[in-house]
């Protein structure tokens, strides 16, 4: 068991953006579904309505515009800005990493910590775990994570009713005193091709046959996509969730029903219905946006507390996150809000 | 844990079909209804009323009911 305190650090504002363009699941066409049901029943189900995707934006483009909004809301000078960390499993390019293009658009310092994480689902709470521990020196006082995903990298890959595309920024000063952050963090590597793209990497580089498609389940798919097991993912969800929060609330004495807000990754109404009652949390404390944006993997939580809890984040609020998935990974982190800074979501027009 | 029981919970995650229809015998692939969305009804089923957690092969590889409920019986 990973768990961590780290202290000294709060968050200070969350921003989010997302292609201005919406998809809905019931009316376009073309979209990967299974022979096995119809969209209304997809959605229905998932309860993924539509979503917001974009031929031409990356999620940096995303997690770019969401971050000037906030700079500008929180007032903060660039020059002070002095570690970015960024999540996705969607970089600009192979090389270099993303985050060091980031520093340079948003005009950064050079005397500047970035670094790219390629987690998913559990990527905003890992990339929290990681940006906390650099300003627990005390040395680094603002700092960004820019987190999420954008599916657009090969042909194909873009028609999944599920995923939605965001990008977010989770601002994060040092403050002397401040009681911090509470982890709970886990990873279950032999499920490594529950959520896997085969093909692209070192281990199986791209080659003609990556584009011939095969039936997975009932979908086609060819090597360079994403695929799922959805059975399997569905069962570690509704198990590892669950039991990670109780963890971290066993681990550090406190109750977890106390928290204001549960926010848990949007990975389908169904998964998170069954983590909401086995938790047994009051529905209107687990803020959701799947509904509009779908799945957007590392994104989700943040999204989510920015486009659910608008004019509810002035006052001090007690948070209980956790995001799941692809790895496997798991992490849940508990923390104090006030005077969060929060623009409305940002809504990104094409380049 | 009952067989009749674990039919019955089967049945309750099905919304047209019919609970008459089931039995340990019934080959649920077969089923109109049947869809992988409804087999995450029942993995959840099985999680809440058996505490087992299935893989997604458990519920493809199992023919009829009795063969899901062998599977979870051996692993409670």
């Amino acid at each position: 068991m990973a768990f961590l305190h780290l202290r000294d650090v709060r968050i200070a504002g969350i921003a989010a953006g997302v292609p201005r363009q919406v998809r809905n699941n019931i009316e376009a066409s073309g979209l990967n579904f299974s022979s096995d049901y119809s969209p209304e029943e997809y959605v229905k189900s998932t309860g993924v309505l539509e979503t917001h995707v974009s031929p031409t934006l990356c999620a940096s483009d995303l997690c770019y515009h969401a971050a000037e909004k906030l700079i500008a809301d929180l007032a903060w000078p660039k020059d002070e800005i002095q570690a970015l960390v960024f999540v996705s499993q969607h970089p600009d390019y192979i090389l270099p990493a993303t985050s060091c293009l980031l520093q340079d658009r948003l005009g950064l310092s050079k005397e500047c910590y970035a670094t790219d994480c390629g987690l998913g689902c559990s990527g905003w709470v890992y990339g929290l775990s990681e940006i906390c521990a650099l300003m627990a020196t005390g040395e680094i006082k603002k700092a960004l994570l820019c987190v999420g995903d954008a599916k657009r990298r090969v042909a194909g890959w873009d028609n999944d009713p599920l995923f939605g595309w965001a990008g977010t920024v989770t601002a994060l000063e040092y403050q002397q005193g401040a009681e911090g952050l509470m982890f709970h963090l886990g990873t279950d590597g032999s499920g490594y091709d529950a959520i896997f793209v085969p093909d692209g990497g070192a281990r199986t580089p791209i080659s003609p046959e990556s584009f011939k498609y095969e039936d997975v389940d009932g979908r086609q798919y060819h090597r360079g996509m994403s695929r799922m097991k959805g059975m399997d993912v569905f069962s570690f969800g509704i198990s590892t969730a669950p039991k990670s929060v109780k963890a971290l609330a066993e681990h550090y004495g406190f109750n977890y029903l106390d928290s204001d807000y549960f926010v848990f990754h949007q990975a389908n109404m169904k998964m998170n219905a069954v983590i909401t009652k086995k938790l047994k949390l009051p529905e209107e404390k687990v803020p959701s946006c799947m509904y509009h944006y779908g799945n957007t993997s590392s994104a989700s939580i943040p999204l989510t507390i920015v486009t659910q809890l608008q004019g509810q984040v002035q006052e001090r609020k007690r948070f209980l996150c956790c995001g799941f998935g692809v790895g496997l990974s798991w992490g849940t982190v508990a923390f104090e809000t006030e005077n969060l800074v929060m623009p409305e979501v940002v809504l990104v027009d094409e380049l | 844990m009952e067989l009749n029981e674990f039919v019955a919970h089967f049945a309750e995650q099905f919304e047209e079909t019919d609970a008459s229809e089931f039995t340990p015998a019934t080959k649920y692939h077969e089923l109109d209804e049947w869809s992988s969305l409804v087999g995450l009804s029942i993995i959840a089923m099985v999680d809440e009323e058996y505490g087992v957690a299935l893989k997604g092969n458990d519920v493809k590889s199992s023919v009829t009911i009795e063969d899901l409920f062998n599977v979870v019986k051996e692993r409670q």
